[in-house]
């Protein structure tokens, strides 16, 4: 393998039910500036059936290729049939960097592709950049969040990153800006497709998706127990908030781990306010907060981690100060 | 039914209950673990949890594999306290230092050695490294058809799986014909306790320890050497804010927070 003949930044855009996801086109922001910065191309590649003139619009966010696949075989995720395809278009087009958005089913295709071509990938990644020689650097935090390690892949192509949704910010669309479409012809072998998928199932979302709440509440492990959880979840009542969760607190079955998770495997926001309690402050966790415009933590311990992450570090017992804060807030409602 | 040859791939990790006596060493980037007990990671045990429960069902063997220092044995013994029929340590310096891809190489060296295999079971995502990787590359490089993040099994027919595999707010249902890999999530299943014959049990049963040669392994493909990639940096993380200290009385903590979160403008008023 010859590294020099690898080029150009690839971000693979996932499709669910026809329609491209955000991730995909955050990634493609990240991208753009990984492409500058190595005076290479950045493509987009997309797998479905149906999906070209959605794919078309790639070009608008910063996409200069936009790789299309289509095949009845895409039209649902299959692990074989988009780990082959993918794979193939790697060892034909020879990209220098692979981003794939860190959903189930992006988490599930990438270390696929990365054994098939036989190359590097970092998972959960919290950050790109390119270092001198041109380098992918992936920054994963490691050691229970207590460190951030750069991941870097210096002797195999394509550098493999996978990067959840919500890290980086959805670029503007730009009208006008065309990408040139490339149509992939799908010579892929049914045969080799050997698993079927015989049901899909989707819930409702039944409530607004935490990362466009304006205020965020938050609760840990230490808010200790369901009783307990519904002072957070009346405190963000009171200010019209999104309740979010570390993930030992929806490991205890006191928030949804799908929709209220908050940190590197769960959800990114980046509201005007987020206040957290009961959280000791993992650097898992804060990495999904870290751009809120205002941070509040209540915690006993003023050592606490998250206590020197927050704008206003609250020392006290939050089901204390919690029933103070809202007794005021109804009050200045009056 | 046929009985099913089950592999289970176990990682030793660090007692999460241990994690902040965890260092780093600054020169060679490695974890210090010195006297932090090592047990199965725990979407393992759910694993061999399912595995068991399969073996109930349609009878059959239970092995678990694992690579590790040779220490590694003490935590496959509670595997089989736990009742698995077998296991198998790869355990050589030449395994040392591997990331996911070569990690997967390594366990598919041994999984390839034990001979004709059914099914491949293992965690979804480790407790220390959580990425999830190693299923789905151990999956292709066995050459098999693989499903991760699983919460329910059944069986079709003899040779076929239907399997639940969870996807953002939903999920889908998978099948795939044996031999499959299988990686399992925590809601799949309620790991038994550790049956009171079984610490009795795993005095009873000693694990076999193979080396890369062994496992005929190209020495390439493994430990630090097969790695694509590596950590040149690790940096403490700097995410500090003012941190204005308020503290007192709860109903003037109160007050005083929201004139400042009044006057930020984050909150109307």
């Amino acid at each position: 393998m010859e590294i020099k003949d690898y080029k150009g930044v690839w971000v693979f855009v996932e499709q669910r039910d026809g329609k491209l996801l955000d991730v995909g086109i955050e990634l493609l922001g990240a991208g753009r500036t990984l492409a500058d910065k190595l005076g290479q191309e950045l493509s987009a590649v997309v797998l479905g059936q149906g999906i070209a003139a959605q794919a078309k619009t790639l070009g608008g966010y910063g996409a200069d290729v936009v790789y299309v696949a289509e095949s009845p075989l895409f039209k649902v995720y299959n692990a074989d049939a988009y780990s082959i395809q993918l794979a193939d278009l790697v060892r034909q087009h020879k990209p220098a960097i692979l981003l794939v958005g860190g959903t189930a089913i992006g988490m599930d295709l990438a270390p696929r592709v990365a054994a098939k071509v036989n190359t590097g990938l970092s998972a959960h990644s919290v950050g790109v950049d390119v270092d001198k020689d041109g380098c992918l650097l992936a920054k994963v935090p490691a050691f229970g969040g207590a460190v951030m390690a750069s991941i870097a892949c210096p002797r195999h192509r394509p550098q493999m990153a996978t990067i959840p949704a919500g890290i980086f910010q959805r670029p503007a669309a730009k009208a006008g800006k065309q990408a040139r479409v490339e149509t992939v012809k799908v010579e892929l072998d049914p045969k080799k497709v050997r698993t079927k998928t015989v049901e899909v199932f989707r819930e409702e979302l039944k409530s607004r998706p935490i990362e466009q709440s304006d205020i965020i509440v938050a609760g840990g492990y230490g808010v200790g127990g369901k009783e307990n959880w519904k002072i957070v979840e009346e405190l963000a009542a009171v200010l019209g908030a999104g309740v979010g969760a570390t993930r030992p607190a929806c490991d205890e079955g006191w928030a949804k781990l799908d929709e209220q998770m908050i940190g590197q495997s769960g959800k990114t926001v980046r509201p005007k306010l987020y206040i957290g309690m009961g959280i000791s402050g993992m650097v898992h966790h804060l990495i999904g907060i870290k751009d809120s415009k205002v941070i509040v933590a209540i915690n006993r311990d003023e050592k606490a981690p998250i206590m020197s992450s927050a704008d206003y570090a609250i020392v006290g017992d939050f089901k204390e100060v919690v029933p103070a804060l809202i007794a005021e807030l109804k009050k200045g409602k009056k | 039914m046929r009985e099913l040859n089950i592999v289970v791939c176990i990682k030793p990790v660090p007692d999460s209950r241990y994690w902040d006596r965890l260092s780093l060493d600054p020169r060679t980037k490695t974890l210090r673990r010195e006297g932090i007990p090592t047990v199965i990671s725990p979407l393992d045990k759910n694993a061999i949890e399912e595995a068991l429960r399969i073996r109930e069902a349609h009878g059959g063997k239970v092995t678990v594999i694992s690579m590790g220092p040779p220490n590694t044995t003490e935590v496959l013994a509670m595997a089989y306290a736990l009742g698995v029929d077998d296991s198998v340590l790869l355990t050589d310096r030449a395994f040392a230092g591997a990331d996911t891809l070569a990690t997967a190489c390594g366990l598919v060296s041994g999984i390839r050695k034990l001979g004709k295999v059914d099914l491949v079971l293992l965690g979804d995502q480790s407790l220390d490294g959580s990425t999830g990787q190693v299923g789905p590359q151990v999956a292709e490089l066995l050459d098999i058809p693989s499903i991760t993040h699983v919460d329910k099994i059944d069986f079709v027919d003899d040779d076929t799986i239907r399997a639940r595999s969870r996807i953002e707010l939903g999920y889908m249902v998978i099948e795939a014909r044996l031999p499959c890999a299988l990686a399992v999530v925590k809601e799949i299943n309620q790991v038994r306790l550790t049956p009171v014959d079984g610490a009795l049990w795993a005095t009873e049963k000693t694990t076999k320890q193979w080396t890369a040669t062994e496992c005929a392994v190209d020495a390439n493909t493994i430990g630090s050497k097969g790695s694509p990639t590596y950590v040149p940096e690790v940096a403490n993380i700097q995410m500090q804010r003012k941190a204005e200290v308020l503290k007192g009385d709860p109903a003037t903590i109160a007050r005083q927070l929201i004139e400042k979160l009044k006057s930020a403008g984050v909150i109307e008023g």
